[in-house]
């Protein structure tokens, strides 16, 4: 029973796996490519780490597989929010479908707070 | 053009598909551990002609948390532990050079 869920929890996030990929080479823009990726790896890959304890239980493998979805968990968030930041000050443009861009807003709204006591004074 | 292009990656992923599930005659673990493969193979597609410097950041970090799930399963399949181990490092080496990638594309030093 245990090796039958184990099975369908590696299927499913190898399935999760594979569309991440696909959208890292398939959508338009850095930031697309960031968002679709990174959350469907870390879920697949999580999703394979889970069956594998599943099916192999709490021994020396078990826990190695716990210890990695908790890493996961905590550096692959952190490392994309690294990279969005970057770009997006480093200059790389958003693709031309796109329509908004909140992060620019509120760039420009903090220059205008900071600057217009100083202009006054 | 595009529409082409569109239809040569569709049928290349519909022949891989094909002769992964229906005609390659083997255990279920080794085809689930082809199909990481082939993305693991988009994945350095994506790294030789991503047209910023930030694609090729994100397919690398992609790319090191994929290979953890890739070496479970080949844990899985030799009964030895020590796959988790070689995983669990390359995850840590991955992320320490996304962090320090990141940081020199936004124009910063390391030590700031």
């Amino acid at each position: 029973m245990n090796d039958i869920i184990g099975i369908i929890l590696i299927c499913v996030g190898i399935a999760f796996d594979f569309l991440g990929v696909l959208g890292l080479v398939r959508l338009p823009d850095v930031y697309n490519r960031l968002q679709a990726a990174t959350k469907c790896v870390t879920f697949g890959t999580a999703g394979i780490l889970l069956g594998i304890i599943f099916m192999q239980g709490f021994n020396n493998f078990g826990f190695k597989a716990l210890l990695g979805i908790i890493f996961i968990f905590l550096s692959s968030p952190t490392a994309a929010h690294a990279i969005a930041r970057a770009s997006h000050r480093s200059g790389i443009p958003l693709a031309k479908v796109s329509i908004i861009d909140k992060y620019e807003e509120d760039k420009e709204l903090k220059r205008e707070l900071t600057e217009e006591p100083i202009g006054e004074k | 053009m595009k529409v082409i292009s569109w239809l040569m990656g569709l049928l290349i992923f519909i022949v891989f598909f094909y002769f992964n599930f229906f005609v390659y005659d083997g255990e279920l673990l080794f085809k689930l551990i082809n199909v990481l493969l082939f993305s693991s193979l988009l994945i350095l597609i994506r790294v030789m002609l991503g047209p910023t410097p930030a694609d090729r950041i994100v397919a690398v970090d992609i790319l090191g948390v994929l290979i953890i799930g890739l070496l479970a399963l080949f844990g899985l399949h030799y009964k030895e532990s020590f796959f988790m181990d070689i995983g669990l490092i390359w995850a840590l080496l991955s992320f320490i050079a996304t962090i320090a990638f990141s940081k020199i594309l936004e124009g910063r030093r390391l030590d700031e």
